[in-house]
């Protein structure tokens, strides 16, 4: 997708105007680090607004824990800031370089949705620019329906300039992990249930490539934060170095991660580990490979992630890991989440009470676009939803039955705004 | 802890040296033209750890403005340990071609201004004995080029008058440091096509931050637009002319 060919400016001040004037393009899109997985980041017919340089903090109070910065701060920013003062962010995504206006506009969860919900549940107002010029501040009190339009609202209402969040009060800054051996995706769902109840943080790893016995096994991860002092803790080492300039040659392929798959998997030997890990190896493990998505190869990859309702989750989750293992396109990483059902105050946001699962795949073409298509019809059968943020090839009608009241946003989209993604979802040529 | 004067301190190079003197918990007082956007910049060095931050605003072009300025930031930070100068413009040559009142615009706010300000500072800072100024220049000080001539040249001024002022300074106890960055991705060059050699401001004030207080006065940043230039300055003029530089 032309996202190199697509018009760029700038927007460095929160009290500046949308930039671009007379010579912006019918249409622009908020961007901020570019790290969705598909285009709702991208805007192949229009222009982009690039928010990274609205990266100053405005506010915060050590003692009651509010953050106010404005929404090119990055979420690595954030956590530097306040974990040594002992807070944290109440929810965190898989990678810590997301802005902080990407995470409301994705809605983004994290592996505490069950206890906390998403990233929108913690915001507690925010600033909205709109292309006309005018302002809004949004909260639940102050125009409401303008705050749950916009989070998890794509950044299709206008520009978010700064937000204020409730952080979370940590005592120390490692997280006390355990990593459980199961064998099937019905032992999953019990660890899922007991640990859900002690554990703040839940996520499971899926071996999709195994089939007959053994087929949905995986390790379960779950953690607490620890109270461990911050001068003795690990997340004071450096981290490991990135391979930025890793080559785009596709090293995703069936036997290397079958290999990889069975090394994981019997990484431990014990059915129970038990150990310390510092905060960023555990939430953010892939941000220790910089440009790890060359890995799949020049057609990139597609990730599918889908939620559906308890009721049929085994049987989905079994199905699409069978489709998946039967199928010419190797998914790689797949992971697996119950999600809890504290409702966000999104009205397009993704997660809902339900098991969550994302698959990763090198985008091979029409194999794997069929194989994706083969989900949609189970995920839809089970009354599931997929997530925008990372999708690249849901069809409109797929989205009108994943997101029935996407209507109800048209009053509030900025007309000066649009995205590949919501183009290609709604059938709208702006 | 350091007291940190900054001129132009919503400049994207100097904002984010700025963050380095604030996460090490010195006092800063920022000036440039916006109040909105000097306010933003405080806050943001406030919550990042400055010990105190305090804002002026002054017109790059105001040179009588500088005195009293000064005065406060003195009266405010109870004197200056470093000081930097990091406000300028840089005009379409070929507009200014054909515009004298830009070819002056440029000069005054790129040198003359930039100038009486190293001066007033530099009395300051030679008083206490101790401290440092630093100016952000630029590379293109370094030769005229058709592409570039007019900003060169105002920034050849301000290298000129640095390299004088270090020789007097000599043995005070001041450091006076020329910061010549090359390409760096800023609003100043939102428009230009970005290559290779294109660094981003954060790179550039790391290293702004650390060569401040100690090593060479003289700073390229990224370091290898010290040899680039060398090589440039190496070419004899008449083979230099020809070059579509």
């Amino acid at each position: 997708m032309g996202a190199h060919d697509t018009p760029v400016e700038i927007l460095r001040w929160r009290c500046g105007e949308i930039p671009g004037g007379d010579d912006r393009p019918p249409h622009v899109l908020p961007y901020g680090n570019g790290r969705s997985y598909g285009d709702v980041c991208l805007n192949d017919q229009g222009g982009v607004i690039d928010c990274r340089g609205l990266d100053r903090f405005i506010s915060f109070d050590p003692s009651a824990g509010l953050l106010r910065c404005e929404a090119g701060v990055l979420v690595a920013d954030i956590l530097d800031l306040i974990v040594p003062r002992g807070w944290f962010l109440p929810v965190v995504p898989g990678t810590r370089w997301i802005t902080v206006g990407g995470a409301i506009a994705n809605d983004i969860h994290g592996k505490n949705h069950h206890r906390v919900g998403t990233i929108g549940c913690h915001v507690q107002r925010l600033e909205l620019l709109r292309c006309d010029g005018i302002r809004r501040v949004c909260s639940r009190d102050e125009n409401p329906d303008w705050f749950r339009a916009t989070v998890g609202g794509l950044g299709l209402t206008g520009v978010i300039t700064w937000a204020e969040i409730r952080l979370k009060r940590i005592p120390g800054i490692d997280i006390d992990c355990e990593s459980i051996r199961f064998e099937r995706p019905a032992d999953f769902f019990a660890l899922a249930e007991e640990s859900d109840r002690s554990f703040e943080y839940t996520v499971a790893w899926v071996d999709a490539l195994k089939t007959g016995k053994g087929a949905g096994r995986g390790l379960f991860f779950r953690g607490n934060h620890g109270d461990q002092a911050a001068a003795t803790a690990s997340a004071g080492r450096p981290e490991a170095k990135g391979f930025s300039r890793l080559p785009r040659v596709r090293v995703v392929t069936r036997p290397a991660v079958r290999a990889f798959n069975e090394l994981y998997y019997r990484r431990q030997i014990r059915k129970r580990r038990r150990y310390k890990s510092g905060y960023r190896p555990f939430f953010f493990p892939l941000d220790a490979i910089g440009g790890w998505n060359r890995l799949y190869g020049p057609g990139g990859l597609l990730q599918y992630q889908f939620v559906v309702p308890m009721a049929d989750a085994e049987d989905v989750v079994s199905e699409v890991l069978a489709l998946a293992a039967r199928s010419s396109s190797t998914p790689f990483l797949s992971v697996l989440k119950v999600f809890g059902d504290r409702q966000s105050p999104g009205l397009l946001s993704f997660p809902s009470a339900g098991a969550t699962m994302a698959l990763d795949f090198p985008h091979l073409g029409d194999a794997t676009l069929k194989l994706l298509d083969g989900f949609d019809r189970l995920v839809g059968a089970a009354g599931g939803s997929i997530y925008p943020a990372k999708d690249a090839r849901m069809p409109a009608a797929v989205f009108n039955q994943c997101f029935p009241g996407w209507h109800e946003m048209v009053p509030y989209l900025d007309p000066g705004i649009s995205s590949s993604f919501w183009r290609r979802v709604t059938g709208s040529s702006v | 802890m350091n007291r940190v004067l900054i001129f132009g301190a919503s400049s994207a190079i100097v904002e984010a040296t700025a963050r380095h003197f604030a996460t090490a918990g010195d006092a800063l007082f920022l000036v440039g033209r916006s109040r909105a956007k000097l306010d933003s910049v405080a806050d943001d060095l406030q919550v990042r750890g400055a010990d105190r931050t305090e804002i002026a605003i002054l017109d790059a072009g105001d040179v009588d403005g500088q005195k009293e300025v000064i005065a406060q930031a003195l009266e405010c930070l109870g004197g200056v340990d470093i000081a930097i100068i990091g406000y300028g413009i840089l005009p379409d040559q070929a507009s200014a071609d054909a515009d004298p009142e830009l070819v002056r615009q440029t000069l005054e706010i790129n040198a003359v201004s930039t100038v009486c300000l190293m001066a007033r500072l530099a009395m300051i800072l030679e008083r206490a004995g101790s401290g440092a100024l630093a100016v952000i220049s630029s590379v293109a000080g370094d030769r005229g080029r058709a592409s570039n001539y007019l900003y060169g040249a105002s920034k050849a001024t301000i290298d000129h008058y640095a390299e004088g002022l270090r020789c007097r300074l000599s043995g005070s106890g001041v450091r006076v440091v020329t910061i010549k960055p090359g390409l760096v991705d800023t609003p100043m060059t939102a428009d230009f096509a970005k290559g290779a050699l294109w660094a981003r401001p954060e790179t550039v004030a790391k290293r702004i931050y650390a060569g401040l207080l100690s090593g060479p006065e003289v700073l390229y940043v990224p370091w290898f637009w010290r040899w680039i230039m060398l090589g440039l300055r190496m070419i004899p003029e008449r083979i230099f002319k020809r070059l579509p530089l």
